[in-house]
């Protein structure tokens, strides 16, 4: 099959890959380029498991072709620890019991990074309202939506 | 936060423990935040094969004919898998504890018993070229009669939906269903102030984990085989591919980690064997991972469940007698069920003291999804049913419903109706503590009773 060239920063680092036309940025990123971070948990974005933040907003990266990422500056979970030490978001979703199983949390925790990115101190109802994409089956959203509401005060904190 | 309140049992407790009530990081969670937690589908293998599987459209219908020679010419394709390359076609997961017959194909032969059962499995270099595949395999049907559900299974004369069965339910060692007899439920009924009989039914429940049922085999070269599974239990996948490719275990190499989403629906032995198989056969690393659809409609959910409950009690808010008929839909085969009826016919009694029981639960065949474990299975819906007839019974009488069943509860050296003598129970305590922390009224005699009777 015809391969196509794309080049785009992934968490700040230049990236170029020859990929399948077709491919969705899901699978790139999976099994070309060892971010496994982002999953795939529908396939038909209904779950929210692979979502990512594309020059800075949220997106689906299973119903996202990697050929349209052309430029783009993608941001995954795996990128947010700097110097590895977690991201406020990474550390309060700990503090708060905010992940069992973990399929969901990397896409849960994008699809935070967007909002607090946009809006640094949302309401209970934002944060609802950014995770509304995401199924969690196990812990339930009482905890993710707590942990989120704590990264924000952190943030804040620190801003100040 | 949780306190542990040592004042109960403290006579019988010489130990300090210290950790109810603590909160601990859990190990794995840094793992889940950071995107590092491997799960089994986090691997990438040179050569990678995909496996799609085609499924029965039928609820019921015999097998005339199989025809591949379309789909093995289709581009990419590797390989293609029926019946006959299975070396032990016929398996029952709980065969490892003998509860038999083998009931199950892993590909069908002769007939299929359920909408979505595996018939052929094609193995091609890209999930596209396998989807593609199995869309040209035609398999020529008889369509049969189906029974979709336990009693239109249970009557006289239904189509049979498991011929190694031979009836549409589970035949125990006990007889047609599991039995327990205690006292005289019959001599209770006559003495009781009220009866109560109800019935109760659940509908089939799916777990729809994030993360849906898969594997990726990898040969190791040597005809050993290691496979990464989610599966939920691993030495039952293990023993039942042994059985089914016959092979011995020491040449299966089961990897198994952090699963994204259980809850019961990854216990089943469905993807491992037959991707094992096609490794084997094609010399290359298969990927067989369930698409949403799936998982939501092939994975087994909960079983559907029908249960008559009727109950004697007394003005004086006694539960004197508890007669049940439980039935559990197992669909098309015995996966759990027959463990999981059997586990109804111990727990219907509730955590209460009754002294005349008399229950019969039966596992029965439809040609529905096989259901199988999940979480609770065989007293989740039990407790419900009978805990709703519990408030039903109070207001029956005019009593308060915790009140009922402060008299009811079962303490420390009651025996079970299935002839386990009580031990270590804790009702009482935790109904004390939910009246408190409800502010639910209940009368003083209640709030100072105790499970342990020796105090």
């Amino acid at each position: 099959m015809a391969k196509v060239p794309v080049q785009f920063t992934l968490n700040g680092e230049e990236k170029a890959e020859f990929v399948e036309s077709g491919a969705t940025l899901l699978k790139v990123l999976r099994h070309k380029l060892g971010d496994t971070s982002p999953k795939g948990g529908c396939h038909q974005g209904a779950c929210g498991a692979c979502s990512v933040i594309i020059d800075g907003e949220l997106k689906l990266s299973c119903l996202t072709l990697a050929e349209t990422c052309e430029g783009a500056a993608v941001e995954t979970t795996a990128g947010l620890a700097a110097d590895g030490v977690m991201h406020p978001l990474q550390r309060a979703f700990v503090d708060e019991f905010a992940a069992q199983c973990g399929f969901c949390t990397p896409g849960m925790i994008m699809a935070a990074k967007a909002l607090l990115d946009q809006t640094p101190n949302p309401t209970r109802e934002d944060v609802v309202e950014a995770i509304s994409g995401n199924i969690c089956r196990c812990t339930g959203y009482e905890p993710i939506i707590r942990a989120v509401l704590t990264a924000a005060r952190a943030n804040s904190q620190n801003a100040a | 936060m949780i306190q542990l309140a040592k004042s109960y049992f403290a006579d019988q407790r010489t130990d300090d423990l210290k950790e109810l009530g603590q909160g601990r990081p859990r190990s794995d969670v840094p793992g889940h935040v950071t995107g590092k937690t491997a799960y089994f589908a986090d691997r990438t293998f040179p050569g990678l094969l995909h496996l799609k599987m085609v499924r029965s459209p039928h609820h019921h219908a015999r097998i005339r004919s199989i025809d591949t020679s379309e789909a093995e010419k289709h581009p990419g394709v590797v390989r293609v898998l029926t019946h006959k390359d299975v070396p032990h076609n016929v398996y029952t997961i709980l065969i490892l504890i003998q509860v038999g017959p083998e009931d199950e194909q892993v590909l069908a032969e002769d007939k299929v018993r359920w909408k979505g059962e595996a018939v052929v499995a094609v193995i091609a270099d890209s999930e596209r070229a396998a989807e593609e595949a199995a869309a040209k395999v035609k398999v020529d049907y008889e369509v049969l009669p189906a029974v979709l559900d336990m009693e239109a299974a249970l009557q006289p004369g239904a189509p049979v939906v498991n011929e190694y069965h031979g009836q549409n339910f589970y035949m125990y060692d006990s007889g047609e269903c599991r039995k327990v007899r205690f006292g005289d439920v019959e001599k209770a009924f006559a003495e009781a102030d009220h009866i109560l009989e109800q019935t109760y039914w659940s509908s089939p429940i799916e777990h729809a984990p994030t993360e849906t049922t898969g594997c990726i085999v990898v040969p190791e070269g040597n005809d050993r085989f290691t496979c990464h599974t989610n599966t939920q239990a691993m030495f039952f996948t293990l023993d039942n591919t042994s059985i089914i490719l016959q092979m011995p275990g020491h040449k299966l190499h089961m990897v198994g980690g952090t699963v994204g989403g259980g809850f019961g629906g990854k216990v089943d032995v469905t993807v491992e064997p037959i991707a094992i198989l096609a490794s084997k056969l094609t010399g290359r690393p298969v990927s067989f991972i369930y698409s949403r659809y799936e998982e939501m409609q092939i994975s087994s959910p909960r079983a559907a469940e029908k249960i008559v409950l009727k109950d004697g009690v007394t003005k004086d808010g006694r539960l004197i007698a508890r007669k049940v008929t439980g039935y559990t839909d197992a669909g098309a085969y015995s996966r759990h069920s027959p463990y999981g009826a059997q586990k109804g016919a111990a727990h219907y009694p509730g955590p209460y003291t009754v002294p005349n029981v008399w229950i019969d639960t039966y596992c029965v065949y439809t040609n529905r999804t096989p259901s199988s474990a999940m979480r609770g299975f065989g007293v989740t819906i039990a407790d419900f049913a009978l805990e709703v007839q519990m408030d039903k019974l109070a207001r029956l009488i005019g009593m308060d419903p915790l009140e009922f069943r402060f008299i009811n509860a079962y303490r420390d050296g009651d025996m079970k109706a299935h002839r386990q003598k009580t031990e270590g129970a804790a009702l009482i305590e935790c109904m004390q503590e939910a009246a408190r922390a409800s502010n639910w009224p209940v009368a003083e005699k209640f709030m100072t009773m105790s499970s342990y009777k020796g105090s």
